[in-house]
């Protein structure tokens, strides 16, 4: 069936996400990853509405873009206000706290 | 095609949301609207949402004992005793945390709305986890929440470990949300439904006639992983300590009461409502990440020298407890008697919130005098400068460790019980274990407490008198009084959690 190909691209993307917010040390970077690994969702969310003939899916995709977007503009300010205190967004320097 | 019709709408069993979520962009848009209001107002106006959130949901829980439980907004939300009772100890909480955050704020000259405002969007979420009988909703009370508590943990903007926290919490937090968000994709793919009662009449067909469903089964351990970092169960707990720390205090108050609560009436809709088919499957999990919390959690607590990291790893050992009430739970999901896992969970949740804001309501008294520095030379001598306050500090430490007498026991006592009815005796010992390793934690405090002598200054001067807030004095005095009461009569706190197992779905 055609939608299992959408599944497997899912789950590729899913995994490059995940790989990118291991890997990767620009906050940036980190943020777009996780945008990744909730596209590769919505792509899911649609597929399985084609494939289980409902509609919540496809309803679902779309207040998970709301949310996205809700949580980029958090995570921008949040990396925006890390920059100004220290001009750097490399992940692995946040390190004030230890123990 | 049949007309749009909107689904009924019972606007008075709703009214603890409402008036939350109402009472929170209220006081956002007047107060960015008017200049500053006089010093207080703040956090009354926001004490009176909570209060009256609070009222409006126990007439909503003998409505409930009088009627039985529904579903509302076209199956959206469950109207149940779970979600009430869950309702009124986040609304505690809340009250509880604004009386610590007026002072806290105004020390540092940043008085204003925001957090106010931030406290009551993410109690609405919090709320809403508890109440969700639909994954999408639940997901949406999940991100209301995490986004509120992020901004939360950054809101000491001019303190860089502040910062740090909340770019850490941030980061870890959208990665688990996003597994967990992929966790729902599978279970929707396997059983075609995101609300939890068409889940469990899906899977009831399918589990009868035969065969796992591999989609939910990847569906369950993603969402695993999602709910344990949330709770922050080992080995999801990384981020735990720096964020506890880094933090303002009365912040780490809300995200070690509020955060938990919603996090386990979350874990407790996902698996013992909707997945009671799959508890052989889910079991097995919870169990080793209940162990393993109980265990790092306690170990870790014991070797820290911050007294905040310190109650950090103390609340990890704590959610291994609460696992320990998901695991017995998950015997008998979804069966007629549901046996005594859950009732031991909320009265846990409620004794745990209330005595972890006392804790940290000393610990941003003690805190502030000592310029921000809360190792435990800080607590030196606290017996002769604040007798009244190290007695509650006493209460709390000895609630946690989990002493006779006090809420603490009670609510360990009710998860070990509702183990051992279930036969699993190895949890059941590992689980006391941890608490005596966790209790030589609280004795190091206590120890600071009262038989270190006065915190010697390097000029030689005399330690400024330590001031007790009026707000903080009362969160205390309230949270002492809670949990000695609850620790001497149990009976009536047990009583009223029985009716919490009756799920609307």
């Amino acid at each position: 069936m055609l939608a299992v190909n959408f599944l497997i691209l899912a789950a590729v993307l899913f995994s490059i996400g995940v790989f990118g917010v291991i890997a990767r040390r620009n906050a940036v970077m980190v943020l777009m990853s996780v945008e990744l690994v909730l596209n590769s969702v919505m792509l899911n969310l649609v597929a399985f509405s084609q494939i289980t003939d409902s509609i919540d899916g496809q309803l679902f995709a779309l207040f998970v873009i709301a949310i996205a977007a809700a949580e980029v503009g958090v995570g921008l300010a949040m990396v925006l206000m890390v920059y100004r205190n220290r001009r750097s967004i490399a992940l692995d320097e946040l390190s004030e706290m230890k123990g | 095609m049949p007309p749009f019709v909107g689904p009924e709408v019972a606007w008075f069993a709703l009214s603890p949301l409402l008036v939350l979520s109402g009472g929170g962009l209220l006081l956002l848009v007047v107060g960015a609207l008017t200049g500053r209001w006089p010093r207080g107002l703040y956090a009354a106006v926001t004490a009176t949402v909570a209060g009256t959130a609070a009222v409006l949901a126990a007439i909503q829980w003998s409505r409930i004992a009088d009627d039985g439980p529904s579903t509302l907004v076209a199956g959206a939300l469950s109207y149940d005793a779970f979600a009430q009772f869950l309702t009124i100890t986040i609304l505690i909480s809340v009250i509880l945390v604004v009386l610590l955050t007026d002072e806290d704020l105004h020390e540092s000259d940043a008085d204003g709305p925001e957090v106010y405002g931030l406290y009551l969007m993410a109690a609405t979420g919090g709320i809403i986890m508890a109440a969700a009988n639909d994954l999408i909703v639940l997901f949406l009370g999940l991100e209301a929440l995490s986004l509120a508590l992020y901004v939360l943990a950054a809101s000491a903007r001019q303190r860089s470990d502040s910062q740090e926290s909340g770019l850490k919490y941030f980061v870890l937090g959208g990665f688990s949300s996003a597994f967990f968000l992929y966790g729902i994709a599978l279970i929707y793919g396997g059983t075609g439904s995101t609300n939890i009662g068409r889940i469990v009449a899906s899977l009831q067909s399918s589990v009868t006639t035969g065969g796992d469903n591999a989609l939910v089964l990847a569906g369950i351990a993603l969402l695993l992983v999602g709910l344990g970092f949330k709770v922050a169960a080992v080995p999801f707990h990384v981020w735990t300590p720096d964020v506890y720390q880094g933090a303002p205090t009365p912040v780490t108050a809300f995200m070690a009461s509020v955060g938990k609560a919603a996090a386990f009436a979350a874990i407790v809709r996902v698996l013992v409502v909707a997945l009671p088919f799959y508890r052989e499957d889910w079991r097995p999990a919870i169990w080793l990440l209940a162990v393993l919390s109980l265990v790092v959690g306690s170990a870790l607590a014991v070797v820290q020298t911050n007294v905040k990291r310190m109650l950090a790893y103390s609340s990890i050992s704590h959610a291994g407890f609460l696992l320990v009430a998901i695991e017995a739970a998950g015997h008998r999901a979804g069966e007629a008697d549901p046996g005594s896992g859950v009732v031991a969970l909320v009265i846990y949740l409620l004794a745990y919130s209330v005595l972890v804001i006392g804790t940290f309501a000393v610990v941003t008294v003690v805190g502030r005098n000592a310029s921000g520095d809360v190792t435990l030379d800080a607590f030196k001598g606290l017996s002769t400068r604040r007798p009244a306050l190290a007695l509650a500090l006493t209460v709390f430490l000895f609630a946690q460790a989990g002493v006779p007498f006090t809420s603490g026991f009670v609510a360990k006592f009710g998860v070990i019980q509702a183990a051992v009815e279930e036969r699993s005796y190895a949890i059941a010992i590992i689980a006391m274990v941890a608490a005596v390793i966790a209790a030589f934690l609280y004795l190091r405090i206590m120890v600071s407490v009262w038989l270190s002598g006065e915190s010697s200054d390097v000029d030689g001067e005399p330690d400024q008198t330590l001031r007790i807030p009026i707000g903080a004095g009362l969160a205390i005095a309230a949270a002492a009084a809670f949990t000695l009461v609850v620790g001497v009569m149990p009976g009536w706190l047990i009583s009223t959690a029985e009716a919490v197992t009756t799920y609307a779905r």
